[in-house]
């Protein structure tokens, strides 16, 4: 007889995944560029480090904001005692701005459609509650992000059915695999409730095309489904194309106050786009008044402190600031890019072609010494344990084929970076002296490792160009 | 067309119970000592408001730990980014010895057994997450909080059944109520996986001896059944006889700790519901390690958790403050429980808690809920106080009601009891010709609107009617 819940004893909050050991790994031997030049470089995280220096320039000109005090006049009192679900007005009204504000001021947003939760992480499952019951299930296009695997499934027993993408046209989504999707959970009895995307997404940095979006519309109207558009990345689209958000799609087609725009829903936060997720700050943004309402009594559980909610409603009220913030994030995300696809390149590794996200999407096959995900897992336990670098084996985020990596970029500082992708280089040479045997390699060591690269380089830049049609 | 879930559309919130409407009498008229002399006084609102000009000066004093502020500047990177579950050390050896402190320092809490969540009832979610499945049951103790309805069922599935104590006792827990409860789940077919007590109760602000303390542990232990103890009104015992947490008694009795866990929140001990900063506490393992995977749904801000860690390492303040809350507590309980007696209103005698539990029992007409509702409409619209009919706590008795006294000032407390004084004249002048006309008794004084659906919330506090000019200022 069980003392604990059956939740509690089985293992569907996912954390017996690489994904997590990896991190597991790094936590064991973290990488200080004094205290510990040789530890594991912490490339596994999506964080957003790059623009702190904006964030506490405008803290030290606005002090009021953090120190309880409007006016310069005490509201700590206020604040302690504020719990009211429906979220502090002021910030609500701050945050739909600024989320009009990342999509090009191209689709406004009523700030009483939003429900305020304890970061996305909450604001998922929340919408999993709201809309499915145990043994229903939401299709994902694959590559996802794994911690969705315990946040939609875990208390709420829905399931997950992957749609399958592959490379060959950029993992975006096609109308067959949307279908297949479909008679898949059908095959296995569940009840589809609606598909979840995740725009930009993660892992693979890319931006939804428009195409893209119209074929979803076109999917959940066709079989009266739900939509979950996870824009938690929307701030962090640097070049072209820009970001278009479902919302824009809706309103060019004309489908506002039709029965398909109550059956859309956002998840955003602060955690990517402002670099906070400590602060615990999700939204669910739904045009169904009644999962807004339910939504707002179920974060009950896990609402947004009082305290933070002050403190960013003052700060994204000044648009000033925010206007500042986001073209300078958007520059400082594409540099920082850069330097990590010149690094892969100068290691004669490519990645797919991205224009968002704290992370690229990255090709390494060719270094699979077969087309498996055994042969993948023993390059990411060298890369991890050797190479001394946490990335994200593509098989955590449900990719169908072998061979593609997770890599951020946005958590560390341009030095490091530097390191990682020398430390990298070095693997890859080591890699190919080692395929041969040492007599061979006295002889055509360099003619080989330029052959190699050669190949390598030949391969991306061919791949990029098939992307950019 | 593919509905939303049976969660979303059903009422498992328990928002749609009578009950909930007394949120909007006041909202519809709150009192405001210039503004709105004649509205509705604020007392179904167990919060916490006597201590804030000490914590004020303390956060003033110590602009570090607000963390954005010049001095705390260089700390708001790593706070910013620290979204570990495990949660800062720093808040949980803070949160560890606060504990401890509120307890006499009797017992010694270990930080890395500390859970985040969001609020109390974040962690009572988690804890029915943690320890049952769909279907299985919970026994609680009655009269008890009305969130609990929505906390430990509503998404999870989990059962409650009532341990039904009654008033001739005290309301105390007996073994025999613990037995017929425990029977009755397993007559219904539910497995009982645990109960739940509230110590300081809350609706009663009563605290349970040792004894009953000791008899709850051996009926768990017995039945291997999980014990969760809500001491999240701890630090509100103002007066003997000394608080006895659940820590304390495992050390003096033989028992699983396998069974033990803690609810605990800084909403009413400090006054801080808005910062929501739940905690459990397990003496065992694995739920300890299960909820902190699932505190990723609830965890406390960075932000909130810098700055408890730095006010509750303070140990001077601590200290002043638990002395202060007492004391402040102590003189409002026994200038309000006064001042009731001397109109001839009972309450059962309490210790602790930011409420009284408060006898009506003679002011109604027949002893029915029907007629508990009744006096309670009277009170709403007539003396114009938001107070929680006890039915709403799933008491088995009509008649007794919660009136919180802490969430007020001084000036308030002076109006809500001369109306109190002005209702009990006004009654007592109506019942003297009692034996000649036995039906003079309410409906002669007050006209009683019939249409008027209004019902008071015992509700959580996240209800939906904002009081805090915060909300208000919508521009």
């Amino acid at each position: 007889m069980g003392l604990l819940s059956r939740k509690a004893t089985c293992n569907s909050h996912g954390q017996d995944s690489s994904y997590f050991l990896g991190w597991q790994e790094y936590e064991r031997n973290p990488y200080d560029e004094v205290e510990n030049p040789q530890g594991i470089i912490q490339m596994g995280l999506a964080e957003n480090q790059l623009s702190f220096d904006l964030l506490e320039s405008w803290l030290a000109k606005n002090p009021d904001a953090a120190s309880f005090r409007r006016d310069g006049q005490s509201i700590f009192k206020e604040l302690a005692l504020f719990q009211d679900y429906h979220g502090l007005p002021a910030f609500k009204n701050a945050l739909v701005d600024f989320m009009s504000e990342i999509r090009g001021n191209k689709v406004k947003f009523d700030p009483s459609h939003v429900v305020l939760t304890a970061g996305a992480t909450s604001a998922n499952e929340t919408l999993m509650f709201c809309l499915a019951e145990q043994g229903d299930a939401f299709l994902l296009p694959t590559p996802y992000y794994p911690g969705f695997d315990r946040d939609l499934k875990w208390r709420t027993g829905v399931e997950i059915v992957p749609i399958q993408c592959t490379s060959s046209n950029r993992f975006q989504i096609t109308a067959a695999a949307l279908e297949e999707a479909y008679q898949e959970a059908q095959r296995k009895n569940l009840r589809v409730k609606g598909v979840l995307v995740t725009n930009p997404s993660n892992p693979l940095g890319t931006t939804m095309t428009r195409d893209e979006l119209d074929l979803l519309v076109n999917f959940i109207t066709d079989k009266e489904i739900h939509l979950i558009s996870d824009e938690i990345y929307s701030g962090t689209v640097f070049s072209s194309p820009a970001f278009v958000s479902i919302m824009e799609v809706l309103k060019d087609r004309n489908l506002g106050k039709t029965e398909v725009w109550e059956r859309v829903h956002i998840v955003y936060s602060l955690s990517k786009d402002l670099g906070l997720p400590g602060f615990r700050v999700g939204a669910i943004y739904s045009n169904d008044p009644i999962v807004v309402a339910a939504a707002t009594k179920m974060s009950s559980f896990g609402l947004v402190s009082s305290q933070t909610q002050y403190l960013l409603s003052a700060m994204l009220s000044d648009k000033k600031f925010t206007k500042e913030y986001i073209a300078k994030n958007h520059k400082r995300l594409q540099k920082q890019r850069s330097k990590l696809v010149a690094g892969l390149g100068k290691a004669g590794i490519g990645c797919l072609e991205s224009n968002a996200g704290l992370f690229c999407w990255v090709d390494m096959r060719h270094l699979l010494s077969s087309d498996t995900f055994e042969a993948e897992m023993e390059l990411w336990k060298r890369i991890v344990y050797d190479v001394k670098l946490n990335i994200s084996p593509g098989s955590s985020c449900h990719c169908s084929e072998p061979g593609w990596f997770r890599v951020c970029f946005a958590n560390m500082p341009e030095d490091t970076l530097k390191l990682a992708m020398q430390r990298l280089k070095s693997f890859v040479g080591s890699i190919a002296v080692n395929d041969r045997s040492h007599q061979e390699l006295k002889n055509s060591r360099r003619k080989f490792r330029t052959k190699w690269v050669f190949r390598l380089s030949f391969q991306s830049f061919h791949d990029r160009e098939q992307d950019e049609r | 067309m593919v509905a939303i879930s049976k969660i979303a559309t059903g009422n498992g919130h328990g928002e749609n119970s009578p009950y909930f409407d007394g949120w909007k009498a006041y909202e519809a008229n709150p009192f405001h000592p210039t503004d709105r002399p004649d509205g509705v006084i604020q007392m179904g609102l167990a919060e916490n408001q006597l201590c804030f000009s000490l914590i004020k000066k303390w956060v003033m004093q110590h602009p570090e730990a607000s963390l954005c502020s010049v001095e705390g500047v260089d700390r708001f990177k790593e706070t910013a980014l620290f979204q570990d579950y495990h949660g800062m050390p720093e808040f949980r050896q803070a949160v560890a010895k606060f504990m401890g402190k509120v307890r006499g320092d009797r017992v010694k809490f270990d930080p890395d057994r500390i859970v985040m969540s969001g609020g109390a009832t974040g962690a009572h979610e988690m804890v029915a997450f943690c320890l049952a499945d769909p279907g299985e049951a919970f026994l609680v103790p009655t009269p008890y909080y009305p969130g609990f309805d929505r906390d430990l069922r509503w998404r999870t599935g989990v059962q409650l059944v009532p341990v039904v104590c009654e008033s001739w006792n005290n309301f105390k827990i007996t073994r025999n109520a613990l037995e017929a409860a425990y029977e009755k789940a397993t007559e219904a077919n539910l497995r009982v996986k645990g109960l739940l007590i509230t110590n300081p109760s809350n609706p009663l602000g009563t605290i349970l001896d040792r004894e009953t303390l000791r008899s709850v542990v051996k009926f768990i232990d017995e039945k291997n059944i999980h014990l969760i103890g809500d001491e999240i009104y701890a630090a509100t015992v103002f007066m003997e006889p000394e608080f006895v947490s659940i820590s304390e008694i495992i050390e003096e009795v033989e028992c699983n700790r396998d069974l033990i866990h803690i609810v605990y929140s800084l909403s009413k001990d400090m006054g801080f519901p808005g910062f929501r900063v739940g905690i459990v506490y397990s003496y065992n393992d694995a739920v300890v390690s299960c909820a902190r995977k699932m505190s990723s749904f609830g965890l406390v801000s960075s932000q909130t958790q810098h700055l408890i860690a730095s006010m509750l390492s303070d140990d001077e303040f601590v200290d002043s403050f638990i002395a202060e809350s007492k004391d402040q507590l102590s003189k409002r309980h026994k200038y309000f429980t006064w001042n009731l007696s001397q109109v001839g209103i009972g309450s059962l005698k309490s210790n602790a808690g930011l409420f009284i539990w408060m006898d009506l029992r003679k002011l109604l007409k027949e002893k029915t809920f029907e007629a508990e509702m009744d006096l309670w409409r009277v009170i709403i619209n007539e003396v114009k106080l938001n107070v929680s009919p006890g039915s709403s706590f799933h008491c088995n008795e009509p008649g007794w009601f919660r009136v919180c006294f802490a969430n007020m000032d001084d000036h308030t407390m002076e109006v809500a009891l001369s109306r109190i004084r002005t209702f009990m004249l006004k009654h007592n002048d109506a019942m003297v010709p009692r034996k000649l006309c036995r039906r003079s008794s309410l409906k002669l004084s007050f006209s009683q609107r019939r249409d008027d659906l209004m019902s008071p919330s015992i509700m959580s506090p996240h209800s939906p009617i904002p009081q805090s000019p915060l909300v208000r200022a919508r521009t």
